[in-house]
């Protein structure tokens, strides 16, 4: 397949429709057809499309779920050693490890480490930040995030081919498909 | 409720090219550069009581013993209260899948963040020695101290902290769709460059889409349980206190409320000038006012119990300092301050209760402006009533503030606005993509 | 943005103190440290005791002498640290001191480092030389044919040495006159026992025999060279819970004063009144004497009085104030002899003065031989006439006549601005003399330091003026008490001491007149009383540049750093005034303007203006401030009379008192019973005030340290003298804030005395409050930098270097003891200052809060002690600086953990309680309640 990029005057071919309900049609068309190295770009989140090209669960959420409880031991812990191991000091007559006083750093960084860990998580997980992708050299594209949605077939897909997939974006119903230069 | 959020004359492209136009348009409008030029001229204000009150010294304020806590802490609780509608209104009513939040929330979190800036500016100037501020921080030090985890003020800066950096993540992650549509459509280079930056090459694949809706979900939960515990934490600063008027349990709900209260308030405030000033009456409909009007009532009726509570328990319970406390606030020299808090934070805003009131937005922005002026002042009773006479007769006192504590609190609300005339400015105040979305749905017309 | 004042002597604003500057001045004050230590006195100076004589580095040395307020001497022991005195106490071998100071001696330490003392000579207002005057004053003496024309104005001399000086001048020069004029101190005492006995004699109390004290105005706890001595006696018959009959005090006066505020039984009375109340109860013990009319209340109490005082023979006593007409005492020494308790409880000492003659008189006959021109030379010595003389006499118009006019002072004053020469006096720290004691005691005076400026002592000054060849204060002491035996051991032995042996006068014996002549002045109340009283904090003005007497709570007011018109609630409802608005005084053709006051028990229609303010020059800080009652001021009623016409005038003055509010609101924060319900239920005390009790805690206590230090006040010991709270400001440091600052709050009283007002019965109730030491601290708790934290033996610790000013601790603490540098009130600049400092105690910098330390440098400083020794702090070993000073022995520091000491005694007592208790907050200072002893005739 190296061999088919390197002979590929594109990176792929993409496909602009004019809402979101055909974008999702077509994308599952072109998953059905066997196309699996492809992506929709929609300027709003669409239902169901990210499924329809075969993406179904994103680890996000444990990432989030780790990041709380590490918030919440480091939180604990530093209280605890900082008050009662590392410089005991009587305040106010409380024992050293009055944790009921803890509670309230431990739930904050709780919530610190764990939006932390959602970001950037999501950040991680979808390669941001990105400045240079492919697709930015078609003109249309600028209105992906405007009005327009558009499927993208990279030419790194066993099936591409050229002529082949582009008469069958047409068939998907695209307004007009463009070929994604290097 | 079948009524469109949105005006039916708008389209993907229409809604785009109008809330962009705000930021895109060449040059300032007028009024704008009124307002930031007014702003700024207090922001300068405030800049100059600061380097003041460095140079002499805590002591230009009207502090002393007893009243060691003045209008510094007042602000400080003011705007942190004031900073959490933005929060709410994007996170919880996102959970709630309140779709009337799509117009409001992005500015509501701008003003959000502002407001926290000017909060946590009091804790640090307030201090007797603010150049030592950090020593609140734990950090490893050759003094080889510590921070005292039991002071409420620790809880305070993690609590200020934490809800800060989460509502700037909740808010940039907001706009990373919003960027990219202002990099694709500004026509001045650098402009897109600046916003390209920014948006960090968000192209709006469908995988992203998936990731980002399940962070942003997770960042709404999350600031949701943020929201509610910051301002407990800071009713806490009283709470965990022994002095009659603040030690008492039902500061964090009610302290809560109040936030949310004032929050709405103040969202109202900016909303209804921007609207009409903007023509975004499409986006920010009449029934969103009514919505938040509504919020308002709800909230102030809480708060008005909470105050109800307070004075029941002082009359229920037997501790005769709190009772004396509540007979000074009714009849002490600050009495003023109590009767109009309960003019300006309960009689004032019953007028809700009708539509026509909620229906026009200028009554509406009147009683906003009474909620904002009344919560400042149910901060000062709570702060000044309980400090000024406490348990020892002897040590009563008197608080007035001088010229340099007004200077510095007009002063931050210069910081806000200019941050929110620079806000309103150079970013999209509605959620583009959100709207777009919006529109998407059955029901929303889209021509 | 009112002018703030930063420091002893106020100076614009705090500047902040970059760390740069701090080194410098540091290093400066340590330069000056070093020279201090070289400054000591050239001659030898022999340390307290048994101390060792040769100077540890570091280590403070104690030195006797005394010091003098007026005709009152009070011995002290004064901390030298490296030859620089930082602080006096009391000498405890002195009789009017036991080991007690009060307020102004202790002060006196502040004056020394004054940077306004005047520090050279000066010739109409320009700095000259000693030398230069010396050629002056020659030629005009050797123009006097052997004194004629030339006049000696000084105080009153109780300088046994000086008095031979003056003597030996006037033989020398016949034509010369010594006049004296002390402000404030009276004549009608001495008079008195002319009238009595024909003999000027004074009395002296015993009130450890006195049972039933009924005083006719007289403060004798709070003014008057005996009071330190008084308290303690007095006090030692208040403690009935220690098995001993309890004495009971009557007072009538017009003003209230501490000895008001001590009494079982307080009647405002006016002047009239009180003379018409001794003749009924001299008539009453069987005097012969006419009686003037007397309505109630004043009639019950005083035939309650007198049958208490014929009831209990030979042990009680009737005392009357120094202020009271000559009459009045003498009717109070034929009652004391005809009750036998002259012998008992009062016995009579010739007076402590060189010559004692009546002071008004003398100064009258100074100013008419002025008028005159009769005199031709006038030398004032340590006197400031032209402000402190009546006004009637108008000195400063005739002063202003005089060919020549010398005046010798500590502070360029208003005398000195219109006296052709005014010449610096040394401070008594810095020079040699003698003084005697209210009972004839003398003590021999050394300096602690080499003169600071060219001041010259009075005795110096004396002998530079008239000795062909002069002589040194030393040299004068010593020639003066030559004659004893074995002399250089008398001196090592009365200078190591601080008193002088066998000077002692004996108590003489006399008897009263048959009858005593009788001056029945006509019965004039018209109108309202003037009462001309010496300020309780700068007596007659001569403290009046003194930051920390400034400062200083006045005990009844709270007033600081003004005087203002004292008048009655009645008063104050029928002219319509608050405190602060002005009033119009006219009193014999004479007006004054000045703000009111209203104080609780104070006779309905007297008016007190206390003397001593309305400065115009003397000092930074003593000029401007109040308002200067001189001015109504006659020779021959100089503490004023009836006839004085009130007006309300528009117009306000702030008044800074440190305490607004004077009711407790049934608080209970002083606990009080009389003697017969503390009897029926002994634990009165221990009923907590209105609240939750609070005892039980979730968490576990604390282990106590090796010690446990807490401590008691005494509220039935403690009189308000407020010595406490001078002597926790030497010891500590503590700076001045100025008037602004105390307007706002934000004075820095470690220690401070709440005074309470309870209408019934009429009383005022004193309460010193220093930081009560909690072991479950609410200051602690709040501060989010760990700044104040809890010691192993309960100390409640502050440490500045760590606070970052949150100011949250003041707000939790309930006992408002915290005190707040809202700016940089320590002043770093002025140099003298540096030497005042205590080297143990670390100055306070802007921004950080401070508090009491229950002294914990001398903790430290006992510790080490024991420590070398291998030992536990003994009891008693710690004395704070407030116990220290407190001459009633209210104030009981000490270990808990030590069942013997006299604090777990004091604790174990039934009348210990804490204050606040429901908070749970365990003081570790708490309180003694106080109780009355009031008689059953008028128990209503």
């Amino acid at each position: 397949m190296n061999t088919a990029t390197e002979r590929a005057p594109s990176c792929g071919l993409l496909a602009e429709f004019a809402d979101h309900k055909a974008l999702v049609a077509a994308a599952r068309g072109a998953y059905a057809a066997g196309y699996r190295r492809l992506d929709a770009f929609s300027p709003f989140p669409v239902e169901g499309l990210s499924e329809a090209i075969g993406f179904h669960r994103d680890a996000l959420a444990p990432v989030v779920l780790g990041g709380g409880v590490l918030g919440a031991g480091v939180g604990y812990a530093m209280q605890y050693y900082l008050s009662a191991v590392h410089y005991p000091l009587n305040v106010g007559g409380r024992p050293l490890h009055s944790w009921p006083a803890f509670v309230p750093v431990i739930y904050e960084m709780t919530i610190l480490f764990a939006a932390l860990a959602a970001v950037f998580g999501m950040l991680l997980l979808n390669g941001l930040p990105r400045p240079y992708h492919p697709v930015f050299n078609v003109p249309a594209f600028a209105r992906a995030s405007r009005d327009r949605f558009f499927l993208y077939i990279e030419s790194s897909d066993p099936l591409f081919d050229l002529q082949d997939t582009r008469r069958f974006l047409r068939r998907q119903g695209a307004l007009d498909v463009a070929d994604v230069p290097a | 409720m079948n009524r469109p959020w949105i005006g039916p004359e708008h389209t993907y492209a229409s809604v785009t090219d109008k809330i962009s136009a705000i930021v895109l348009t060449e040059k300032a409008p007028r009024a704008w550069l009124w307002g930031f030029g007014v702003s700024l001229l207090l922001l300068s204000m405030l800049v100059a009581a600061t380097v003041y009150l460095f140079a002499a010294g805590i002591g230009v304020w009207g502090v002393n013993v007893p009243v060691s806590w003045g209008f510094a802490i007042i602000n400080f609780v003011w705007w942190i209260g004031i900073g959490h509608a933005g929060t709410l209104i994007s996170a919880i009513l996102l959970l709630l899948r309140q779709k009337w939040r799509t117009s409001i929330n992005r500015f509501a979190e701008a003003m959000t963040l502002f407001a926290v800036v000017c909060a946590a500016l009091f804790p640090v100037l307030h201090l007797g020695r603010p150049d030592k501020f950090y020593w609140l921080i734990p950090y490893p030090s050759t003094m080889g101290v510590w921070p005292q985890f039991r002071s409420p003020l620790i809880w305070d800066f993690f609590a200020i902290s934490t809800y800060g950096t989460v509502s700037l993540l909740f808010w940039y992650v907001g706009l990373i769709p919003d960027l990219a549509t202002l990099r694709d459509g500004a026509r001045r280079p650098w402009a897109s460059k600046v916003y390209g930056f920014l948006a960090m090459g968000w192209r709006g694949s469908a995988r992203h889409w998936h990731r980002y809706e399940t962070a942003y979900l997770l960042l709404a939960g999350l600031a949701t349980a943020l929201v509610v515990s910051v301002h407990s934490i800071v009713s806490l600063d009283f709470a965990a206190s022994l002095l009659p008027g603040w030690h008492t349990t039902i500061f964090p709900p009610y302290f809560v409320s109040g936030a949310i209260y004032s929050g709405f308030a103040m969202v109202l405030t900016l909303a209804i000038p921007l609207r009409a000033y903007y023509g975004l009456e499409a986006f920010i409909t009449e029934r969103h006012l009514n919505n938040m009007a509504n919020v308002m009532l709800a909230t102030g009726l809480i708060v008005a119990y909470g105050y109800l509570m307070e004075h029941f328990m002082s009359w229920y319970g037997e501790n005769a300092y709190e009772h004396a406390v509540t007979i000074n606030r009714m009849r002490g020299p600050y009495a003023p301050a109590y009767w109009a808090l309960l003019l300006f934070n309960v009689i004032i805003p019953q007028s809700l209760w009708w539509r026509r009131v909620r229906a026009s937005p200028w009554a509406l922005l009147a009683v906003s402006l009474s909620v904002n002026l009344g919560m400042w002042l149910e901060r000062f009773v709570i702060v000044i009533t309980s400090l000024h006479r406490d348990f020892l007769v002897s040590s009563w006192g008197m608080y007035y503030p001088t010229r340099w504590d007004w200077a510095t609190f007009l002063g931050s609300l210069g910081l806000f606005f200019t941050a929110m005339f620079l806000f309103i400015r150079f970013l999209p105040v509605i959620s583009v993509s959100e709207t777009r979305e919006l529109l998407s749905e059955p029901g929303a017309s889209r021509s | 943005m009112p002018p703030l004042t930063i420091d002893e002597w106020p100076e614009g604003w705090p500047t902040d103190l970059s760390r740069r500057d701090f080194l410098k001045w540091s290093g400066a004050s340590l330069a000056l440290a070093l020279l201090s230590a070289c400054r000591q006195p050239l001659e030898k100076i022999i340390p307290y005791g048994q101390e060792p004589e040769n100077l540890v580095a570091g280590k403070p040395l104690s030195f006797a002498t005394a010091l003098a307020q007026g005709r009152s001497a009070c011995g002290v022991l004064v901390t030298s640290h490296m030859g620089r005195p930082t602080r006096i106490d009391g000498n405890p071998r002195h009789p009017d001191s036991l080991g007690a100071a009060d307020i102004f001696t202790q002060a006196e330490i502040l004056n020394l480092y004054d940077p306004d003392r005047s520090q050279v000579v000066l010739e109409a207002g320009q700095p000259s030389h000693w030398q230069t005057f010396a050629a002056a004053w020659t030629r005009v003496l050797s123009g006097l044919r052997n004194g004629e024309g030339l006049r000696i104005l000084t105080g009153a001399v109780i300088s046994p040495s000086l008095g031979d000086q003056l003597s030996r001048i006037l033989k020398r020069y016949p034509g010369a006159r010594w006049h004296q004029y002390e402000p404030v101190a009276s004549d009608a005492p001495q008079e008195g026992s002319l009238l009595a006995f024909g003999r000027r004699l004074l009395p002296r109390y015993r009130l450890r025999e006195a049972e039933i004290i009924v005083s006719l105005d007289s403060d004798f706890l709070g003014s008057g060279p005996g009071r330190l001595a008084y308290a303690r006696e007095f006090a030692s018959r208040r403690r009935p819970e220690r098995g001993q009959p309890m004495s009971r005090l009557y007072v009538a006066e017009g003003t209230p004063s501490i000895t008001g505020s001590m009494a079982d039984h307080h009647l405002p009375a006016s002047q009239l009144q009180i003379e018409a109340m001794a003749r009924q109860i001299a008539w009453a013990c069987g005097a012969r004497c006419a009686r003037l009319p007397l309505e109630e209340p004043a009639r019950r109490w005083a035939a309650a009085a007198a049958a208490d005082l014929k009831r209990s023979r030979g042990r009680g006593l009737l005392a009357v104030g120094e202020f009271q007409p000559p009459m009045v005492h003498a009717l109070a020494h034929a009652v004391n002899h005809a009750l036998g308790n002259a012998g008992s409880t009062v016995e009579y000492l010739p007076p402590p003065d060189f010559r004692p003659e009546s002071h008004a008189r003398s100064m009258g006959t100074l100013a008419r031989d002025m008028g005159a021109g009769r005199v031709s030379a006038l030398v004032t010595v340590d006197c400031n006439p032209a402000y402190a003389a009546p006004a009637d006499l108008d000195f400063p118009g005739l002063y202003r006549r005089l060919p020549f006019r010398v005046h010798a002072g500590h502070y360029a004053d208003e005398t000195a601005a219109i006296s052709h020469w005014h010449l610096p006096l040394a401070h008594p720290l810095e020079s040699w003399g003698d003084l005697r004691a209210s009972d004839g005691t003398v003590t021999l005076c050394q300096p602690l330091i080499a003169p600071l400026y060219e001041g010259k002592s009075a005795s110096e000054l004396l002998s530079a003026l008239f000795d062909e060849n002069p002589r040194s204060g030393y040299e004068l002491l010593r020639a003066r008490w030559r004659h004893r035996p074995s002399f250089e051991r008398f001196w090592l032995e009365s200078l190591s001491e601080g008193v002088v042996a066998g000077t002692r006068y004996s108590p003489q014996r006399v008897e009263p007149r048959r009858t005593l002549a009788e001056r029945l002045e006509p019965v004039s109340q018209a109108g309202y009383e003037l009462l001309l009283r010496p300020d309780p904090t700068v007596l007659d003005g001569r403290h009046a540049n003194n930051g920390w007497l400034q400062e200083l709570p006045k005990p009844q007011t709270t007033l600081t750093w003004d005087n203002a018109a004292l008048i009655s609630p009645l008063t104050a409802r029928t002219l319509e005034v608050e405190n602060g608005d002005l009033l119009e005084l006219r009193f014999r053709g004479r007006l004054l303007e000045a703000p009111a006051w209203v104080l609780a028990n104070q006779a309905e229609r007297s008016v007190t203006l206390h003397l001593g303010y309305g400065r115009r020059a003397g000092g930074k800080t003593a000029a401007g401030l109040g308002v200067d009652a001189y001015a109504l001021r006659q020779g021959a009623e100089p503490w004023g009379g009836s006839g004085l016409e009130l007006a309300k005038r528009s117009g306000r003055r702030a008044l800074a008192a440190t305490q607004g509010h004077h009711s407790m609101e049934g608080r209970r924060h002083v606990r009080a019973a009389t003697l017969a319900q503390f009897k029926a239920r002994p634990d009165f005390a221990r009923q907590t005030e209105p609240g939750p009790a609070a005892e039980e805690s979730l968490y576990p206590r604390w282990e106590p340290g090796e010690y446990a230090w807490g401590m008691t006040v005494n509220l039935n010991s403690c009189i308000g003298c407020s010595a406490c709270v001078i002597a926790c400001q030497a010891e500590n440091n503590s700076p001045v804030v100025g008037k602004q600052e105390v307007l706002r709050g934000r004075e820095m009283h470690w220690l401070r005395v709440d005074r309470y007002v309870e209408e019934h019965p009429p009383r005022m109730l004193h309460q010193p409050v220093p930081c009560m030491h909690c072991e479950n601290a609410p200051c602690e708790l709040v501060c989010p930098v760990g700044a104040t934290v809890h010691s192993q033996e309960g100390l409640n610790e502050m440490v500045y270097n760590r606070c970052v000013g949150t100011r949250y601790c003041s707000n939790n603490c309930p006992y408002k003891v915290r005190r707040f540098n809202f700016f940089q009130y320590a002043d770093l600049k002025t140099e003298s200052l540096k030497m005042l400092r205590n080297p143990e105690v670390s100055v306070r910098e802007r921004g950080v809060m401070e508090k009491c330390t229950y002294c914990v440098q001398r903790i430290s400083a006992a510790r080490i002690a024991a420590k070398k020794e291998g030992r536990r702090i003994r009891d008693g070993e710690v004395v704070t600086a407030c116990q220290a000073a407190c001459p009633a022995e209210a104030i009981v520091f000490g270990d808990l953990r030590d069942a013997q000491s006299r604090l777990s005694g004091q604790k174990a007592d039934p009348l210990n309680y804490d204050l606040l208790a429901s908070l749970g907050t365990r003081p570790r200072t708490s309180y003694l309640a106080r109780l009355t002893n009031p008689a059953p005739e008028l128990a209503s």
